[in-house]
């Protein structure tokens, strides 16, 4: 009995060390595997979530760019290899599913969606010196490593170009700002607004915040700004409780100029809001999907032909030159998919400040620091729909 | 005027928080027992009229009649499936557990089902705002109809528990539930109809909460279940008038100390103000002090 006992166990030995050595054999199989031809893009954000609508919208934008490039030729010849993982707009997730994507053998991170996940992410790729470029990501944390870019307007240039906006299209004097002094992007646009107000002359009124778990009721926040006269609204928040302090504020007949950032782009897309509340609406934003130009034109069309008929939000325009500011860094600094990441990164952070991408949201060109250099455009919302202003 | 319209907001959320309260009670005071997942029966109820209005286009009256017998229902299978079998349990934290993990399950169902995506719920309470002083108070018909509906359940319930049948044996039940079933008591079936009760009640409080703040997702009764069990415990859990009241102050205190102290701190300010009524009164408000008997 004993005598068997032993070969048992001396099996159960030289079985575990067979599927070691498959599983290192798998392992050197993988990263044989790594070495294909094709270069690979990996992109993280929000697709549940209240913050869904975001990630949905630079999943699709990107995979338009992304099968256009492939259909064209590829990157230096080579095809481009897309995946997206869901965040849900969670810190936690995004760095597992950054996990996930450097396990699939990603070289290039095109993300992550949404600030507060970002700056987790960016940490992490600073350690593995991953290169990161965030269509969307506005916290200044978002992209402090030289391996990181972003192409929209950090928080700070989002709070200070509305500002400078509203002032010198003298949209009103007296400011009120309701912002989520739970959310780094919310409190980092208000901070900047505040600073740059001053320079334009705007009165701020009343300043008035709320959190996360208390955000619903905003009646007293509005009471506030409507006591203190103030003729401009300003919301440096997501769309979801801008949808409630809309419909508050017309319960009590109180009616500024209501202006507000990227986060209130996804609106008019909100299942079953009023959108005749959002009329008059004005937020900074680089992209509307009725501007008459040709490129904007002809990416609205193929957006909507791939994608249900859906309207592009400005999201999806970002991911999409984000995408395209992968190609023009990549062909720049004639990196090939055999690279590992890493030297991947170090080209590319290279050649990002030496490129000028002719993009939907403007003619952008890079710092040294990551930060994109581009006009701010604003959009009104009429009859429901964006207008240039 | 902004104190009285700070005011009669406070009062309007407390009202929900009321609603929400009395569901915690009445199962503590009657199945001794804590149940966590009665906010989520509350987003259960605010789904189904948003299915039912939205989607079937059903009149509002009848949705939340649907809505309700939904949300009764559910309570009553849940008592049943999940709280039922560990009724005699040694620990009482045994089903305390269990109705944190009913209150993830029906979460996650409802994730599933509906989408972690918020839905704007349908404007269902169509009367008109009140104006008051000139124009200068604002009164909307949804804090009228909330605070109106939590007074008329309240009288409702405190009628049927003193004076009906079902009633009285639901207070024999909830003093020594060993002697009312000597006396003839069917026991089950009165926990039962509490959860009933109690979970007829969510769907009309989800309904309220959702009229006034329209933004349905699967964690919206989360919150609102938090601060209503605290409603509960503040007026002293058991009692009927004490949830009521329990609610309506916390709703006020919530909204004042967010108009003049802090709007950062709002609920820091609510939590606090518990704190110290324990403190002072350890039963809360209207809780009863009873002696243990030696």
């Amino acid at each position: 009995m004993k005598r068997a006992k032993r070969i048992f166990s001396l099996l159960v030995v030289f079985v575990l060390l067979m599927t070691g050595v498959v599983a290192c054999g798998n392992k050197n199989g993988a990263s044989e595997k790594g070495k294909e031809d094709t270069f690979k893009i990996g992109s993280i954000g929000p697709v549940t979530g209240a913050a869904a609508v975001y990630g949905a919208a630079v999943k699709n934008g990107a995979q338009l760019a992304v099968d256009e490039i492939n259909a064209d030729g590829g990157i230096n010849g080579k095809q481009i290899e897309y995946k997206f993982e869901d965040d849900v707009n969670d810190a936690e997730k995004a760095v597992n599913a950054y996990n996930t994507l450097k396990d699939w053998g990603m070289q290039m991170l095109m993300g992550t969606v949404t600030s507060t996940p970002c700056i987790a992410v960016q940490s992490e790729a600073l350690n593995d010196n991953m290169f990161l470029l965030t269509p969307s990501g506005t916290a200044i944390k978002c992209i402090e490593g030289a391996n990181a870019f972003r192409l929209c307007f950090s928080d700070p240039a989002q709070g200070t170009k509305s500002a400078e906006y509203i002032g010198e299209h003298q949209i009103g004097k007296k400011i009120a700002i309701i912002y989520d002094s739970s959310d780094a992007y919310s409190k980092g646009i208000y901070e900047n607004f505040t600073k740059e107000a001053k320079n334009q002359g705007l009165e701020v009124v009343s300043a008035e915040a709320f959190t996360e778990d208390n955000n619903k009721d905003f009646k007293v926040q509005l009471q506030k700004a409507k006591d203190a006269d103030a003729d401009v609204l300003f919301l440096p928040i997501y769309y979801t409780e801008a949808s409630l302090i809309l419909k508050q504020a017309d319960d009590m007949e109180f009616a500024p100029a209501i202006f507000g950032c990227d986060g209130l782009d996804g609106l008019l897309t909100l299942e079953g809001f009023d959108k005749s509340l959002a009329e008059g609406v004005m937020l900074l934003t680089p992209f509307a999907a009725n501007a008459e130009d040709e490129a904007t034109q002809n990416f609205v069309t193929a957006f909507k032909d791939a994608n249900d008929g859906q309207v592009p939000i400005q999201f999806a325009a970002d991911a999409y030159d984000a995408i395209y500011a992968i190609k023009l860094a990549a062909e720049n600094g004639e990196i090939t998919p055999e690279m590992n990441a890493s030297d991947i990164c170090d080209k590319l952070a290279d050649s990002m400040t030496k490129i000028e991408l002719p993009g939907l949201t403007g003619d952008t060109k890079w710092e040294k620091d990551g930060e994109p250099n581009k006009e701010p455009k604003a959009v009104v919302v009429e009859n429901g729909e964006y207008k240039m202003m | 005027m902004s104190f009285i319209s700070y005011l009669i907001n406070g009062i309007s959320l407390g009202s929900v928080y009321a609603i929400i309260a009395l569901g915690y009670t009445m199962v503590y005071g009657i199945a001794k027992m804590l149940n966590f997942a009665h906010g989520d029966v509350i987003m259960i109820g605010g789904y189904v009229v948003l299915i039912a209005v939205s989607g079937f286009g059903l009149s509002p009256v009848l949705a939340v009649v649907l809505s309700m017998v939904i949300c009764t229902l559910l309570g009553m299978g849940i008592e049943k499936v999940a709280y039922k079998p560990l009724r005699n349990a040694t620990s009482p934290l045994a089903v305390l557990i269990t109705a944190i993990g009913v209150s993830y399950f029906l979460q996650n169902i409802a994730l599933i089902f509906f989408g972690a995506e918020a839905k704007t719920f349908p404007d269902i309470i169509k009367l008109p705002a009140l104006k008051l002083a000139g124009g200068e108070l604002t009164i909307t018909g949804t804090t009228i109809v909330t605070i109106i509906t939590s007074v008329v359940i309240v009288v409702a319930l405190s009628l049927f528990v003193n004076k009906s049948k079902p009633g009285k044996a639901m207070k024999a039940v909830s003093e020594d539930r060993g002697a009312a079933q000597l006396m003839g008591i069917n026991v089950n079936a009165t926990i039962s109809l509490t959860f009933a009760i109690g979970s007829g009640l969510a769907a009309i409080a989800g309904v309220l909460l959702c009229a006034a703040y329209p933004s349905l997702t699967p964690y919206t009764g989360a919150m609102p279940g938090i601060k209503a069990f605290t409603a509960a415990v503040f007026g002293g859990i058991g009692s009927i008038p004490g949830a009521m009241i329990g609610g309506i102050l916390l709703g006020v205190i919530e909204i004042l100390g967010k108009a003049y102290i802090s709007s950062q701190v709002a609920d820091a300010i609510v939590f606090s103000v518990l704190i110290i009524v324990l403190l002072v009164k350890p039963t809360g408000l209207f809780g009863k002090n009873i002696q243990e008997k030696v």
